[in-house]
């Protein structure tokens, strides 16, 4: 209560105060809100490199440019990733690395030891399976009926390809999504009481997971964990528990948040932008071209941060060695100057995978293959289904800046006629 | 002008004229050849424009950059002769290159 009071009294106009070094858009409840878009639209035209001098999470740039954050991802030698890959800093009490957030050598041996799971081959090889698991969810839920997407649709199907994925007790794959939501959760959110208990679960997702290691190692497997414990770069990482959990949490997170909100973004967009539904409807490989689209218009990871490590100069503003740089992935993917009509959602753009949600570089998104497939998979097998997937609430969304998703949608489906 | 051939994955083969100077990715899109995704657009940061360039070709390009084997290297499939067609220039003396197109694009 205390939070919907917080925010309605609030003045979200971004306009209402001076561009300056106290501008900030590193707040979870403006994301809450969904009122970003007019502070990033406002940073891209008036100080599109741009210098925050105060926030929770100390001070940061904000890059808002397509062009100036593909060359951020570009330059791994000068923007580091080194020590965490959020805005917010890693917990000097409890580090957790993970791939994700280092350089170049242990970066690349790391990352080449897992992607071969998501490689296109194995996901052919998936494929069959994922298709099986959508059906099972779409054909239990019910016709004229309101329902939460997120928790029936969204969830339920991430956390099942994930537990897929590693390979992981399928009755127990519920503790995947509560992993999952624990570790990014904003500290407002309410998903954890205390940086504690926070660490007490996480400790129990490295115990249970330390088990599936010990069954494994020494017995090659397709699965990620047998991967991990079998591999030549990371069959040791057992002995570095927190770089075991650092890279469990990596994945995790990696290939679940993300395709959840995508999943439920698809079903807003095609609501606010009806024409675009009935193009869908009368061609279905247009799914094709809307999933990369969905992907884009959602920007499911709203951003990724670096750390330069020289003194740089950026779209000719002075970045000193050891500032925070922030690369505001969701405020690229709406810079007119790179896509077209971009806060609009089109299913049949030219270029639809010209975006920034995966990123660009070396750390380009590992799963960003899987991830389509699966929403392609999902949008095929609801077409086939149902006549119309009708968004009949509000969105409640994540209190974060780095997740960018949906806590609740309520829908009801319209059966084919 | 360079010809450049170009053999899908299935064997199906298309020979196409490209400019000096444009990139063996561009030649391809233009051309509409499927098989290149080149979702960064050219800008050498994604690998979905991945080729393997035939062999008797490769001495003939300019030599792979660190960044280039960077991100070939994100690549599980990556071959002795993988290339991302972005980073190779077309030009008089490759007229006549044979361009494999891999199963997929990572």
């Amino acid at each position: 209560m205390s939070e919907a009071v917080n925010n309605e009294e609030r003045n979200f106009d971004p306009y209402a105060i001076p561009m300056d070094d106290k501008f900030n858009v590193a707040d979870g409840f403006l994301f809450e809100a969904d009122e970003q878009w007019k502070w990033f639209e406002r940073l891209r035209n008036e100080a599109p490199v741009h210098y925050c001098s105060e926030s929770e999470f100390g001070p940061y740039w904000s890059v808002t440019k397509f062009e100036d954050i593909m060359h951020v991802d570009k330059n791994h030698g000068i923007y580091s990733s080194e020590g965490g890959i959020t805005i917010v800093d890693q917990d000097e009490d409890f580090p957790l690395p993970m791939f994700i957030a280092m350089d170049p050598p242990t970066h690349d041996v790391q990352r080449k030891t897992v992607s071969p799971v998501v490689a296109p081959m194995n996901l052919a090889k998936m494929e069959g399976l994922i298709r099986q698991r959508v059906c099972t969810i779409l054909d239990g839920l019910p016709i004229g009926e309101e329902f939460d997407w997120v928790n029936r649709v969204s969830i339920e199907l991430t956390t099942q390809m994930l537990a897929t994925l590693f390979d992981f007790p399928f009755e127990d794959r519920a503790k995947l999504t509560r992993w999952s939501d624990l570790a990014t959760a904003d500290e407002n959110s309410g998903i954890v009481d205390s940086e504690d208990q926070r660490r007490e679960e996480l400790m129990e997702c490295l115990t249970y997971f330390g088990r599936l290691w010990q069954e494994r190692a020494g017995k090659p497997g397709d699965d990620l964990i047998s991967m991990l414990a079998n591999g030549e770069s990371t069959k040791d990482m057992l002995d570095r528990p927190a770089e075991y959990l650092g890279n469990l949490i990596l994945l995790i997170v990696g290939g679940n948040d993300t395709t959840r909100n995508s999943l439920t973004g698809g079903v807003l967009a095609l609501n606010q932008f009806p024409a675009e539904f009935d193009k869908l409807k009368a061609n279905h490989d247009l799914i094709n071209s809307m999933v990369p689209e969905i992907i884009r218009w959602q920007t499911p990871l709203a951003h990724m941060r670096r750390i330069a490590l020289e003194d740089t100069i950026l779209n000719g503003q002075k970045i000193k060695k050891g500032d925070k740089v922030v690369m505001w992935y969701i405020s690229g993917n709406r810079d007119e100057d790179a896509i077209e009509q971009p806060n609009d959602f089109i299913i049949d753009r030219e270029k639809p995978r010209h975006h920034l949600s995966f990123g660009f570089g070396i750390h380009r998104c590992m799963g960003n293959r899987l991830g389509e497939m699966q929403l392609r998979v999902a949008w095929e097998e609801i077409l086939k289904r149902f006549d119309r997937v009708e968004v009949v609430g509000e969105p409640k969304r994540v209190i974060s800046a780095f997740v960018k998703g949906y806590t609740e949608l309520p829908v009801i489906l319209h059966a084919k006629k | 002008m360079a010809t450049i051939k170009f053999v899908q994955f299935d064997g199906t083969e298309e020979a196409v004229e490209a400019e000096n100077g444009t990139s063996l990715m561009n030649a391809a899109f233009d051309n509409g050849i499927a098989g290149i995704d080149a979702d960064c657009g050219g800008e050498c940061s994604c690998a979905t424009c991945h080729v393997l360039v035939d062999e008797a070709w490769l001495s003939k390009l300019a030599p792979i950059t660190e960044q280039e084997d960077s991100m070939l290297d994100l690549n599980p499939d990556r071959a002795t002769n993988s290339r991302l067609s972005c980073q190779i220039p077309v030009s008089d003396e490759i007229s006549g290159i044979v361009i494999q197109m891999p199963e997929f694009q990572y």
